[in-house]
Order: structure tokens, then sequence, then C-alpha cells
């Protein structure tokens, strides 16, 4: 399955899950639902850490190991 | 009502809270501390009504109540606990229009805890601009609160919230007593059995987060553990499905409340100026150049523009000292008066150009959002050297004091990371080495453009100072990394802000309080040290000082004048208790180069290294030249011989050997309380001392027999 960290830049996809229960309770809370949309909007130098818009509202950013525990379908 | 109603504020970090709250409170604020914990307590008065005043207590910003670092617990202690001190009459839940699901899940949560709360919409404007239109009659019916549209920045609606408070607080609040998401009747009915009625949603966030609140003890905890385990009960769990169970709710609600006019973002991407700006912002490479350069003219633009009212600052102190001399009588009061308190004040005044620049670059940063690129565009890059992209903020605010600097490394989830970033941050040079740097770079660097013309030598020299200590701050960190042990690990999941005009008056305000708090706080130090010190440079012990002056006639039986009166200070001073003090250390201090004078201003200088200059100037006023034309520090010092060259004292190497010493060396009572206050702990503030010092004594060592 893929994950947040597998996206290229501009490609979109759906959230269905977490691997890393910590981590999914703040993520949840920030808004990243199962069902909502992510789009892969910027890396910084060297690919890491990476950001993305939320829902088309708003822009989160995390490290790459932490976006590795999201995981999306490609849309 | 005879007590003054308590408003908390509450909401998602960058939903208008602050705003609101200067919006509301206008010039009626007040900084303390909330017990037990030193984290900076802003609290204000709001007329409700003439003669109805309530008072607003400004709550960090969070996005759910379970906290995930130490400064989001604060919020959790307040609201969870009624006994508390702050715990609030009723909240105002502010949140941001533009992005309303995430904000009403904090808002749903504070409200299930049976605080009676307003929902403040805020941001409306943007949300309109993006096609979402908001039915607020309607949301106020569906969560059964008053909802007050208002525009925090402008201060448009206030009146609404006013009318949506004051209802609040006249009628009963209905609490909602269902939970979102159900657990077994008999874990409610154990938690109150244990510790009392209360509401369902708060007897539960008692179980679920005890470990974070102050108010249960240790017996207490354990009772909560083995409640859990009984009923198998999984905070984490049941906090996750919780989360989702509300967003589910929050959607059906906020679905029927607001039209989106604009279904398709996901077809054509809207290009905000966000995105554009962070094109650029965010580039591998013009990012990072884009981030020095702002660095690069801020301390350009803050050692050449803040040494205008600087050098009238001075100027001022001196003439007002001759003045005074002049038309006092010469004793020992005015001397007390003039050397001591006054030479004292002006060395605390001297320090507001340059704090009050330093703050204004840093909160401009703040406010427009950019703060958050540069910890994302360094995140990595600090990760190698054990630190975090959070670690940016303390770093450069550390620039202008360590203290708030340290209580800001709250944000940084991590302990680890926490703790090397409070460790280091002290190595950063703040605004009190500055008018040392200033004095010793104007002695040891020539006056004169270099690169083209471009830039001043005197400024490249003292930005080569700060990225120095930024330099030694990451090496310090490394070291830190490899020695400290990890137990948890770190994340960096945050919000990139879109991007904002500065709130000038925010800034304006910001600017202030560090200014006040510098004069007030720090300078009751400084002056008092530079009293003590002029005692001790005018008292000796038995009848040296008394002595001196026949002694020196005796000696010098030709001399005459001024030559006369500078040799009888010089060796006044030399026998005072001050001379004495530094004759004592002077061993220790000859390999860097200092001599006795310079070991005084040490001595004085480890409980806040700012009183250096002060120092210098009284210990230079005394005991050498009585030409008061030109008394300035700088020229007292330029003009002092060393003895044993016949050459100037302040050479390259003595001025560069200091220099380095005061860049590493760990000076400054209040940055070690607060490091103990962060760390709980004397062995932090310990080992920040020692690893400093040492640093600080072998690389002055090291530059000045290089040097000379």
């Amino acid at each position: 399955m893929a994950n947040l960290a597998d996206l290229k830049i501009g490609e979109k996809g759906e959230i269905v899950g977490f691997t890393d229960e910590l981590l999914s309770l703040k993520l949840l809370e920030m808004g990243c639902l199962p069902g909502t949309e992510v789009i892969l909007t910027h890396l910084a130098p060297f690919g890491d850490p990476i950001a993305i818009r939320v829902s088309g509202s708003y822009t989160l950013s995390m490290r790459r190991e932490e976006a590795e525990t999201m995981l999306i379908k490609r849309t | 009502m005879s007590k003054t109603p308590k408003i908390a504020l509450i909401g998602n970090p960058n939903a208008g809270k602050s705003s609101l709250f200067n919006s509301l409170t206008g010039l009626n604020q007040k900084t303390g501390n909330f017990p037990g914990v030193t984290m900076e307590k802003l609290t204000g008065i709001w007329e409700l009504e003439p003669k109805r005043p309530v008072e607003i207590l400004d709550l960090p910003g969070i996005y759910s109540i379970y906290p995930k670092s130490i400064d989001e617990e604060l919020v959790i202690n307040i609201l969870g606990d009624p006994k508390h001190p702050d715990f609030p009459d009723m909240a105002i839940v502010v949140a941001d229009a533009s992005n309303l699901k995430r904000n009403l899940l904090l808002f749903s949560q504070v409200r299930d805890l049976g605080i009676p709360t307003v929902l403040a919409l805020n941001m409306i404007d943007v949300a309109e601009s993006e096609g979402y239109v908001i039915n607020s009659i309607k949301l106020a019916r569906e969560l059964n609160v008053e909802v007050a549209e208002v525009n925090a920045k402008k201060g448009i609606g206030l009146n609404g919230l006013k009318l949506s408070v004051i209802k609040t607080l006249q009628n009963r609040f209905a609490s909602n007593d269902a939970l979102p998401l159900p657990v077994s009747d008999e874990v409610i009915q154990e938690v109150q059995a244990n510790f009392g009625e209360a509401e369902i949603y708060r007897s539960l966030l008692w179980l679920m987060e005890h470990d974070h609140m102050k108010m249960f003890d240790k017996k207490q905890r354990e009772t909560f553990d083995a409640i859990k385990s009984k009923h198998h009960f999984s905070s984490k769990k049941y906090q996750s499905e919780e989360t989702v169970k509300r967003y589910e709710q929050i959607t059906e609600v906020v679905d029927r409340c607001v039209i989106n006019l604009n279904r398709q973002w996901d077809a054509v991407p809207v290009r905000t100026w966000t995105d554009r700006l962070d094109k650029f912002f965010l580039h591998p490479v013009g990012g990072y150049v884009f981030f020095l350069a702002i660095l690069f003219v801020m301390f350009q633009a803050v050692f050449t523009w803040a040494t205008y009212p600087m050098d009238l600052i001075d100027g001022g102190v001196a003439a007002l000292n001759d003045w005074l001399k002049g038309v006092l009588p010469d004793s020992a009061l005015t001397a007390l008066l003039t050397d001591g308190l006054i030479a004292g004040i002006g060395g605390v005044l001297i320090f507001i150009p340059q704090i009050a620049f330093l703050f204004l670059f840093i909160s401009l940063l703040e406010e427009t959002g950019y703060m958050s690129r540069v910890m994302f565009i360094m995140d990595k890059l600090m990760r190698r050297f054990g630190l975090n992209g959070k670690s940016v903020v303390p770093l450069i605010s550390g620039v202008a004091c360590a203290v708030p600097a340290i209580m800001s490394t709250r944000s940084i989830g991590s302990w680890k990371d926490r703790l090397i970033t409070i460790l280091v941050t002290p190595l950063m040079s703040c605004s009190a080495r500055l008018p040392i740097y200033t004095v010793l770079i104007a002695l040891v660097v020539p006056e004169k453009n270099t690169l083209f013309g471009l830039f001043n030598l005197q400024g490249v020299a003292l930005f080569g100072l700060y990225l120095l200590g930024f330099f030694m701050a990451l090496v310090s960190a490394w070291v830190m990394k490899i020695i400290l042990q990890a137990k948890e690990k770190s994340y960096f999941i945050m919000e990139l802000p879109t991007y904002k005009g500065p709130r000038f008056k925010h800034v304006a305000m910001t600017i202030f309080n560090s200014v006040n708090a510098f004069v007030f706080e720090a300078g009751k130090i400084i002056v008092a040290i530079s009293i003590v010190l002029w005692v001790l440079a005018s008292y000796g012990p038995g009848d040296e000082i008394a002595q001196s002056e026949a002694q020196i006639r005796l000696e010098n039986p030709t001399l005459q004048g001024v030559g006369l009166q500078n040799k009888i200070s010089a060796d006044k001073l030399e026998h005072s208790y001050a001379g004495h003090f530094g004759h004592f250390v002077e061993p220790a201090i000859r390999p860097l180069g200092y001599d006795w004078k310079i070991g005084i201003a040490l001595i004085t200088s480890f409980a806040a290294r700012e009183v250096f200059v002060g120092t210098m100037s009284t210990i230079y006023s005394m005991g050498g030249e009585v030409d008061d034309e030109n008394a300035t520090i700088k020229n007292r010092m330029r003009a002092e011989i060393n003895p044993a060259t016949g050459k100037p004292m302040y050479d390259a190497a003595l001025g560069f050997s200091l220099l380095i010493f005061y860049a590493f060396a760990m000076q400054c009572m209040s940055t070690l309380a607060t490091t103990y206050r962060e760390t709980k702990s004397w062995k932090y503030p310990l080992i920040q001392f020692s690893y400093m010092t040492a640093l600080a004594y072998l690389s002055a060592f090291a530059v000045y027999q290089w040097l000379s």
C-alpha cells in the first residue's frame, strides 16, 4: 500500500489509515481523517520535511518518516 | 456579581486568538506567571458594559484538549480543574472560519467539559474568498451556543461578541451530557465515586490525562490506572475514535450550515499569494539564500541604525554627568550619583535601541508567518546536529535574550531535542553581549568599508561573532546528541500558516514589552551591581586608600596637575576592594591577556554580562583620565596603556580574546535560573555553566596566544 511519502509534488491521495498510533492522534486532531484528500505541495531541501495541503484548505508540514506512517490511496 | 468574571480565550494556533485578545483589551494588558509554571500569563480587562469589566485570559493555541507538548498541558490543567485559580467562568473559542471543521473539534471538547462557551467566528472574509458561505445563525442553533462573527484583526463585530458573552453569562449554560463516543457507565461511575461528581467528559478526561494534570497525586494516579486496567480502557484508542467521531458529527453540522460555492477546488487549484511566495521561500536554493540575506540585513541594520540613538544616549549620559559634576559639590555623594548610579543607568539605557530593533525583526518574521517556513527548510539540517526545525526560533530569539528563548522551547515535543536546544541557546549572542561587542570591535577593528565599499568592516566583524556563536551552538549540540541517550522519538507535524501582513500594533506591543521587561528586570540588577561596584572601587581595606595620595606625592615630587591626579586615582583604585579582587584573579586570567582591571569586570559580569561596559566605565572613570570632554568609555579604553609594553592596552590580541570570551562564557544568572525552571533540575544549569565557561576560557586562551 502506498504511503504519503511516496507522492511526488502535485500528486494527490486519499488518506486510508495510519501505522503509528501516537502520530495518528496528532494527525487526526489536525484534520487528517481517513477519507480526506491530500496533495503534496512542497519538499524542503534534501526532500525532507514535506508539506501537504489538506482537503484544499490548509498546509501541514511533517518529516518524511512521519509521512510514511500515513497510508494513502492515490487518486 | 462582586467578583470579576474570568473568560478564557481558546483556539487553534493562527486562528486569530491574540489579535482578538488585543482588540478586546487594548492597552489594558498585564503579564504575569501561572502559579507553579513559568509560562507567561497574559491577562487583560475588557469592558463588557460600563462598570462591568471581565478578565480575559489568553491561553496557548492548541488543536485539541489532549496535550502533545508542555505548553499545551497548561490548558488542560486549567480547564480540567475547577479548583484551579485560573479556572474560567466561561470560554470564548476563536475559530478560523476558513478552516471551520478543524476548529470546531476543539470547540466541541471545551463545550463538553461543561464550560459555558461562546463561538467567535473569525476570518469569515477569508472563508468567503475561498467560496464558503457560513450561516452562523443556523450554526448557533445546531451547536446550541451563542455564535458571534468577528474580524479580530480589524476589531469588527466586538459588540455582537459582547452580547453573546452577556447572554451566556446570564443564562444557565446547557452543557452537553452525552459523550461523543460512549464508554461503559461503570467506568464513569467508578471515576466519579473516587473523584467526585463532574461532567461526564471531564471525568473521562481525568481518567485519560491524569498523568499530565498537576491536581492529582501519586496515589490518585494509581487509582486511575487501576480503573483503566480493570475495564481494559485504552486512552489512545478512545482518543483516536473520539476524534473521528467528533469530526463525523462536526461534518454533519457544517454540511448543514455552510454552502460551498466552489466545490471544484481540486479541479482548478487556486493559486493564492501564499502558494506563490512559498515557491520562492521554500526553494531548495533560493530559500536558504533569502533566509541568510534576511539575517545579514538584520544584523547590518541593527548595528548601523541602532548606533545613532545609542550615540545620543551615550553622549547624553556623559553630558549629564559632566554637568552634575560641575554644579554639585565635589563629594563622595556626588561621585556615587554620577560615576555609580547614573553611569549604571546609562549602561542599561544604551541597550534599548538594539533590543527594540532585534525584537522588531523577530516579531515581524513571526507575524508574517515566515518563521515557520524557516523551521521547514532548516529541520533536516538542524536534525543532523541533534536539534529540530523548531529549535530555530529559540536560537534566533536567543539573539535578543536567552531567557524568553529558552522558554520558547516548550513547543518542541521531544525532550532530548528540547534539552539540547536549552543547553546551547545561550551560545547565541544575546543583546546583552552587543554593547561589549560594540565597544571592543570599535577598539580593534578599523572603521572602513570593504567588499566594494558595500559593507562596513565593523558590521562584518559583528556578523562574524554572531555566526561564530551559532556555529559553536551547532557543534555543542552535535556533541550532546552523541552523549545524551534518546528515549522518545521527536515529531515535526505543524501547520504552515498563510502569509499575513504584520499587525503593527502587535509588533509595537512586543517591542514595548521586551524593552520594558529589560529595563525594569535586568536594569535593577545592573544598577545594583554598578552601585556595589562603585563602593568596592572607592573604599579599600584599612587606610590603604587614605595613604595612597600622600604616597604618590612623596614618590613623584615633580608631578603636578592632571598627571598627578591620574596617578593618584589609579593608585586608589588599585588599593580598593575591587582592585584587590582583580589582583586576586589576575594569575588565572593572565594567559588570556587580561589584567586586574578586566578581572574586576569579569567577576562582576558573572551575574550578568551586560554589567561589563558599566564596570569598565566605572573603573576607567575612576582610574583613568580626568579629561571629561571625551568621557565615553570607548575613548577611555583606547587611551589605556599597557604598562608592560608601553603600547595601547587594547590591541588586537586582547580585543579578540575578550570578544571570544564574552561570546562563549555563561555569564547570566537569569538564564541559569530559567534553565533550572525549565529542566526542573540543578544538573542542567550546572552542565550549561561549566561547559560554556570552559569553552570560553580555552578559546580566549588560544586566540590570545595565537594573535600576540
